[in-house]
Formats: C-alpha cells, sequence, structure tokens
C-alpha cells in the first residue's frame, strides 16, 4: 500500500475501488436489466421480468429450455392418460429454502391459490382453468383432468411455479415483495429486494439441479438505455439485457465486452382493420372523404400493402441487424414454422397492379399508428413503412403515441392500421388463438386479434390444433392454418426481433429466445481475473 | 396568524380535491391500465376479472366516490401494479429523493452564493465574466445531457465514481439513509451535481444582481462612510438583503426538485419518487399518480409557508395579514 500513502480518503476511496473488483471477479454477478421487476410474488402479476425473476427463486413442473423447448424441472417425466387426463411425477427429495418438502399436496395447493391472488392486474390463472380436477395419486405422482383436450398443458403449467402449501398458505403478495415469503425450490434464495431497485440473491446450496456458478447474485434495474450500457462500461454491473441496437455495433467491437444473441420470439406486425365492412376511420379517398366499402377489407389490398414493403431495409437499416425479416409467427425454431413462407422481396409494381386491381388506380390516404416507446425503433420503423407504401400510391400520414395511450385506442378497434408486437411461447397455437383467431369470449381467443380477423377455415384449424394431443399432427395443422392466415394477409409480419446481451469478457450467456435474463445462465469462461 | 393558517389549510385542501379529480379525468382519457398491465396472452375472461379487481369495472364516478370515501379515512388506495398502500410506496422512495434535492440545493448554494457575490462585487473582472458565461450553459445545457456526459466522464473514463443506483445505506430512525455512509456519498456526487446545475446558474445570477443593486444603496454607503470592514458590509448587510429573492427561489426550486428530478433519477437510477411516478404513468398506475401529486400540491403549500415565514424573519416589514 506504498504508493496510497498521499491522503487516508484517496486511500479509502482507491481501497472501495478495489473492493469493488474484488467482488465482481470472485464468486457473484451484478446484472443490469431494463424492465423493472414489480412483484415477487409468482402468481401476483404476469409480466416477463417478474417471470426472470421467479425463475431464479422458484421452480414449476415444467421449464422451458434457452430455445423454447420443454423440459422436466420439478416432474421428472409426463404423459397424456387420455385425452383429457395428464399425469406428472414428481422429482423426489426436493425442498424449498426452507426446508419443507416439495410433495404432490404442494402441487395442488399452488393450483388453489393462483386464481385467488387478490388484486392480481394479470394472473396466472389462464393456465390453471382448464384443469378441472386435481387428483393425488400418491406423494410423487398427480394428475389432472381437465374439460377438453389440452395438449398445451406440459407447456402452459412451465409458467405456474410451485409454492408450499405449508409456509405459504397465508402469504400475500407483500409479503413475497419483502421478501419473507420469497422462499421456492430454485437455484436462488432473496436476500434482499428494494423495490424498483434491486434484488440481492444468494444460492441455494440445497437446490436438485446444476449449481449456479454464483455464489451471490445482485439485479440492478437500471431503466435508461444510455445509463444501462454505462454501467457496464464502467464496470458497475457484469452483464446488461435489452442492448440498444444503436449501441450493439460499438460494443461487439469493444475488447472490454462480450456480446451474446439469439433470434427471439417477438413478431412485429401490421394489424389492419377487419371488423369495419363500411369506412374505416383512418382510410379517405386522395379528396379526403371516407371510402366505402373498408379497402382493407380486400385481401388484393392487404396483400399490396404487405408487397410494398422492404423488409430487409428495415432489418439492416432500422434495426441494424437486430431482426430477421418475417413472413410467418414464429422463427425457424418455434413449434409450427413454416419452411416454405419465406419474406417475399419488396415489390412497388406489383402492389401497385394489385391495388388497381382492385379499383384504387389513384391509390389512397391511410394513417398508419404505432407506438413509440415500446419496441426498438418503434416510430421509425412505422415511418419507413409510411414512406413505402407512400411509393405505392397509398398515402399514409404516422402516427406515433406513447403505448399508453396506443393500445388502449388499438383495443377499442380506434385505428385502420397499427404496427404491434407479439412475444409468443415458440409454439403456433399460441399466435393462431391470440391474434387471428375470430374474437370469441367464450372460446377465450382472439383477445389479441385488435384489427378483428375472422376466417372460418382459420378458426377450425385452430379449434383441431386444441384438441390434438399428438404433436406431429398438431404441428401439421399448425402449419396449415398458418399458411391460410398468412396467404389471406390476415396481418403483415415485419420482423422477429433478435435479443442481445452485452457482458463484460470473460463470462458467457446461454442466450434465451424468450428474452429473459437469469443469473443461472451465466458463466465465466476460461480463469477468472 | 392563526387565521392565515387557516386559509391556507382550506386553499391546500381545495387545490388538492381539484387536482384528485384532474387525474381521474386525466387517466381515464389517456388509456385502459389493465390493456397495459394484463399479459397479453389474457383471454377475454380474464381481462374482465382484472378489471373488476381494480375497480375498474364502476363508472368513472362511482370510482372517484370510492376513492373519495377511503381517502376521507386516510387511504389513497392500493397500487394496481405493486398491490400495496400508494402512499406507503411514495414514502418508501422519498428519503432517496429529499437527500438528492437537498444535496442538490447544498451544493447550489455553497457553489452559486460565492460565485455570485464575487461577480457582483467585480461586476467588470474576467473572473466574474468567465462565471457569468458558464453559468448561462448551466441554464442552457439539457440536464440529461450532462447527466450522461458526467457518467462517462467520472463513472466509463476515470472510473472515479460509481455510474448509477444508490450506495449503501444505513437505518436512522426506522428510514434509510446514504448520505451517511462514503460509499452513499459517491452515489450520491453525480446526481446531486446534475441536479444542482441548474440552480448554481440561478443562485449565481440572483446573488450577482442583487449585490450590484444593494451596493448602490445608501446604507451601503453609509455604513463605507462609517468605517466598517468591507466584509462585514458584504456579508452581514448586503447578504442578508439580497437574501429574500435568493431564498424565494431556491425555496419554489427545492418543490420542484423534489416533484419532478424525474429526467435525473431515470438516467442514474436512482430509485426515488420521480422514477415511481413517471414508471407508474406509463402503466396508468391511477391511486400511485393520485397519492404523488396530492403529495407534492401539499409539499408546494408547505413550502410556500415556509417561504413566507421566512420573509417575515428577514424582513420585518412583512407581515403576513396583509397577504393571501
Amino acid at each position: 500500500m506504498g504508493e496510497c500513502a498521499w491522503t487516508a480518503r484517496g486511500c479509502a476511496a482507491a481501497a472501495l475501488v478495489l473492493a469493488g473488483f474484488a467482488t465482481a471477479s470472485g464468486q457473484s454477478l451484478t446484472l443490469g436489466v431494463g424492465a423493472p421487476v414489480t412483484s415477487l410474488d409468482p402468481h401476483y402479476h404476469q409480466l416477463s421480468p417478474n417471470t426472470a425473476v421467479a425463475e431464479m427463486v422458484f421452480g414449476a413442473l415444467t421449464q422451458t429450455d434457452a430455445k423454447a423447448r420443454i423440459i422436466p424441472d420439478l416432474a421428472e417425466s409426463w404423459r397424456a392418460i387420455d385425452e383429457t387426463t395428464w399425469e406428472f411425477r414428481l422429482r423426489r427429495g426436493v425442498r424449498f429454502h426452507n426446508g419443507s418438502d416439495f410433495t404432490a399436496e404442494d402441487v395442488a395447493f399452488t393450483l388453489e391459490r393462483v386464481p385467488n391472488v387478490p388484486n392480481s392486474p394479470s394472473s396466472y390463472a389462464i393456465y390453471t382453468r382448464p384443469i378441472r380436477e386435481v387428483q393425488i395419486l400418491d406423494p410423487y405422482t398427480i394428475r389432472f383432468r381437465t374439460a377438453a383436450p389440452y395438449p398445451l398443458m406440459p407447456r402452459d403449467i412451465a409458467q405456474v411455479k410451485m409454492l408450499d402449501r405449508q409456509t405459504h398458505a397465508q402469504a400475500t403478495t407483500e409479503q413475497f415483495n419483502a421478501g419473507i415469503m420469497a422462499i421456492g425450490t430454485g437455484p436462488f434464495r432473496v436476500s434482499s429486494h428494494r423495490n424498483g431497485e434491486r434484488i440481492e440473491f444468494e444460492r441455494f446450496d440445497g437446490y436438485y439441479g446444476t449449481q449456479p456458478h454464483w455464489q451471490r447474485a445482485t439485479l440492478r434495474m437500471i431503466t435508461n438505455d444510455a445509463a444501462r450500457t454505462a454501467a457496464l462500461l464502467a464496470g458497475d454491473v457484469d452483464i446488461i439485457d435489452q442492448v440498444p441496437t444503436s449501441d450493439l455495433a460499438k460494443l461487439r467491437t469493444d475488447q472490454r465486452l462480450s456480446v451474446a444473441e439469439v433470434t427471439g420470439l417477438r413478431i412485429i406486425f401490421l394489424s389492419f382493420d377487419h371488423s369495419r365492412v363500411e369506412a374505416t376511420p383512418f382510410v379517405t379517398d386522395n379528396d379526403g372523404k371516407p371510402i366505402s366499402p373498408n379497402p382493407l377489407k380486400d385481401p388484393r389490398v392487404r396483400r399490396a400493402l404487405s408487397l410494398a414493403i422492404d423488409r430487409a431495409a428495415i432489418t439492416e437499416r432500422i434495426m441494424e441487424g437486430s431482426a430477421i425479416p418475417s413472413a410467418q409467427f414464429l422463427p425457424e425454431s418455434g413449434f409450427g414454422y413454416v419452411p416454405t413462407l419465406n419474406p417475399a422481396k419488396a415489390d412497388p409494381e406489383a402492389a401497385r397492379r394489385l391495388l388497381a386491381e382492385a379499383g384504387f388506380l389513384q391509390g389512397f390516404r391511410i394513417t398508419l399508428h404505432g407506438p413509440n416507446d415500446r419496441y426498438p425503433n418503434d416510430s421509425r420503423i412505422i415511418q419507413a413503412v409510411g414512406q413505402m407504401w407512400t411509393r405505392i400510391g397509398v398515402r399514409t400520414t404516422i402516427e406515433a403515441q406513447p403505448w399508453a395511450t396506443f393500445i388502449s385506442r388499438a383495443a377499442r378497434q380506434d385505428l385502420s392500421s397499427f404496427l404491434i408486437g407479439w412475444g409468443t411461447s415458440g409454439e403456433g397455437t399460441n399466435p393462431l388463438r391470440n391474434l387471428v383467431a375470430t374474437f370469441d369470449r367464450d372460446k377465450g381467443y382472439g383477445a389479441s386479434n385488435r384489427g378483428r380477423y375472422s376466417n372460418p377455415r382459420v378458426d377450425a384449424l385452430t379449434d383441431a390444433a386444441m384438441r390434438e394431443i399428438d404433436d406431429t399432427k398438431r404441428e401439421a395443422i399448425i402449419r396449415e392454418a398458418t399458411i391460410i392466415a398468412m396467404d389471406d394477409t390476415a396481418i403483415a409480419p415485419l420482423h422477429i426481433q433478435r435479443n442481445a446481451w452485452a457482458m463484460r469478457r470473460g463470462l458467457a450467456l446461454d442466450a434465451r429466445v424468450d428474452e429473459l435474463t437469469r443469473a443461472q445462465d451465466v458463466t465465466p469462461t476460461g480463469p477468472a481475473r | 396568524m392563526t387565521l392565515y393558517l387557516l386559509r391556507r389549510c382550506l386553499q391546500a385542501a381545495g387545490v388538492m380535491l381539484v387536482m384528485s379529480v384532474l387525474v381521474f379525468v386525466g387517466v381515464y382519457a389517456i388509456g385502459d391500465p389493465v390493456e397495459i398491465l394484463i399479459s397479453p396472452e389474457a383471454d377475454q375472461i380474464e381481462r374482465e376479472r382484472a378489471i373488476r379487481a381494480l375497480g375498474l369495472d364502476l363508472p368513472l364516478w362511482q370510482q372517484y366516490l370510492v376513492f373519495l370515501k377511503n381517502a376521507l379515512h386516510g387511504d389513497l388506495g392500493r397500487s394496481f401494479v405493486f398491490n400495496e398502500p400508494a402512499l406507503k410506496l411514495i414514502l418508501d422512495r422519498m428519503p432517496a429523493t429529499l437527500e438528492l434535492a437537498f444535496g442538490a440545493t447544498f451544493v447550489a448554494l455553497l457553489v452559486g452564493l460565492p460565485l455570485g457575490l464575487y461577480a457582483g462585487l467585480r461586476p467588470n473582472g474576467a473572473l466574474a465574466r468567465g462565471i457569468m458565461a458558464g453559468s448561462i450553459l448551466g441554464f442552457s445545457l439539457p440536464t440529461f445531457w450532462v447527466g450522461l456526459m458526467l457518467i462517462m466522464v467520472f463513472a466509463v473514463q476515470l472510473g472515479w465514481l460509481p455510474s448509477t443506483g444508490r450506495g449503501e445505506t444505513v437505518d436512522v430512525l426506522g428510514t434509510r439513509w446514504s448520505f451517511l455512509t462514503l460509499d452513499g456519498l459517491r452515489h450520491l456526487a453525480m446526481p446531486a451535481f446534475n441536479l444542482a446545475l441548474f440552480k448554481i446558474s440561478l443562485v449565481i445570477r440572483l446573488t450577482r444582481a442583487g449585490v450590484r443593486e444593494a451596493m448602490l444603496m445608501d446604507y451601503v454607503k453609509f455604513a463605507r462612510a462609517k468605517g466598517l470592514h468591507p466584509s462585514r458590509i458584504v456579508l452581514v448587510h448586503v447578504l442578508k438583503n439580497i437574501m429574500i429573492p435568493v431564498i424565494t427561489v431556491v425555496g419554489l426550486e427545492f418543490g420542484g426538485t423534489i416533484a419532478f428530478s424525474v429526467v435525473t433519477e431515470s438516467i442514474f437510477a436512482w430509485p426515488g419518487m420521480g422514477k415511481l411516478i413517471i414508471d407508474s404513468i406509463n402503466v396508468l398506475d391511477r391511486p400511485v399518480i393520485v397519492a404523488y401529486l396530492m403529495l407534492i400540491v401539499l409539499m408546494f403549500i408547505v413550502i410556500n409557508l415556509l417561504v413566507d415565514l421566512t420573509y417575515t424573519a428577514l424582513d420585518p416589514r412583512v407581515r403576513l395579514e396583509g397577504r393571501t
């Protein structure tokens, strides 16, 4: 400490800096995440950042791997006994952080709790509602009976994190948030939680699976993009998620850092107003008069609008390579991906011909809406689409709004065409049911079908897929339905986003397609510095 | 005096009532919180359940009456997002913001007053001109840009200070404060300076103008003629007289700092109220927005009152009863 002799204060500061480096390179990991975690109660608010934390602390019967494939977690195996019965065999010897045993009784308790969390703004009951009856055969075997065939059971149950009947019988969301009740079977236990600021974790040594490398992990919420990048560059955090596309090129070349990327599950697409037969509010002729019938009901017009879009230009220039052009719901890794559906090259001539065929030789005017604070570069994408549409004679006005305003208008069917995104589960019935199936409260379909597209053939195939337990057959049905919806330009997919993380060199990340940032996926490469 | 305070309290209640109505109507006009909070995968039945759970199925006026009834019992509602009492959420975040606001105001006075005095006493000196030119920068540079530059220089390039976040805290009277630890001060330094920059310029300009005016006044000439030491003239007679505008402005600015330090708090990931309110506005978490704005109204009224009381202490000619 000889050279540290100038002042006591300098010395203390230097010691602090050294201490900072020591903890950073030892057994602890600091993650800088862009979206705040709103609750530690795994059944309170369904939101990606909450899920990421829940998967560090809790376990579920099944889980999805980095590529969104279903793999065992608390259940070792499962099978469909008949069309409406699923049997799960539980892993033995699993303990909660407080030492309590995990058994079938706890699964039953969890399923009772999920629909009954008070004040939940987005409950997990959508995943447990199909279960009509729970039957415990022995402490490690449980059966679920459903009213109708439920092929998605193993996938949906991955979302339901298991709690302990003894521990959590009276647990409230507030107690979870305070950390007292955040007791699960996962690889980390919560040691402290400061709402909206940071969550600190310690490794749970009794974890049944692969032990994470890190003794301690800290999750820091840094919502500002530039500040998150700066925190990484300053060495305050080891890894950040949601790397802004404009920073990616620079971070890739930085010797001190490495970047992990993977094609994700979030599709960005344009939605059209299918609900109005008569004039739609944001489409007029060139003199500003409403056009009736609604031109967007004509598949030729929708196809023309889709053909006018140069998707490659958007993904290369605006998204700076962190998206791939798409002509369907899913990326190549998805269940139900159609290999023959490839994004068409932009063809303004063909688009103009289609418009002329549909009776719009002179084009028309349209307002394209979209959010400006939701998806990477969202407002710039709609600007580009607007210019491309104008090029084929559809004079386009752009209106980008904050998500809070935009989504309410889109949900009320106030808009004629708009940009929006959808994070799929990686399984094809998920976008089919939600985005293009007819809006139907009783079936629970089409809740996010804000353009109200409706096609009996798509509906029939979606129903069939939802009844088909056999995966091979189901995938074929999903493909058929996807092809019909896409041929009809029910929506116009633009691109699928790539998820990007940046971390200090010496770390590696098993990048997840579902965008979750979890400490157990980060490992050191080679010798620690 | 009692009458004056009573009138002030009534005014406060009135303003808070109007504020709560405005927020209710405003949030209703912007959009539907359930659309934002709910998982996109939720079906229609789940959406209806969430709307009922948050009490949004009632007509707006009934929702408001429910709120008013609970508010009179001291309950400002529970956050839609966190399922915790809105007031508790805000009060939990308050120490962080107070720390930042006091830090910024302290820095502003510590730096601004001496520089302003100097610039006022030697208005034509090169240094004074430099100070004044610098203060223009302080006014005109946008906070978010300065904040990012501070991070780039002091955290990324030099590595002297941590880039973001709040440091280690200690518990005093049940609340967590970070300014009592070295780590906390290191974290506080940049955001406080960033917030202070505008105020420093303000204080410099106000002080300079005040000093230049006061130096020409008869009482200063008289004090000089009496042979008082120049430092006594400046530090006692001049300073006391120019403090009224400075205190008014710094006081009002202090309120603004607490209420609207949103930009600085976002950039430095400072877990204060500003960050809470902007996050809440983004997801239309109405109970938090209402509670926050009512608290802010209350705070401004208290600050104005304190400013008025300080006037009377500084200037015996001011009488509270004569003011409305």
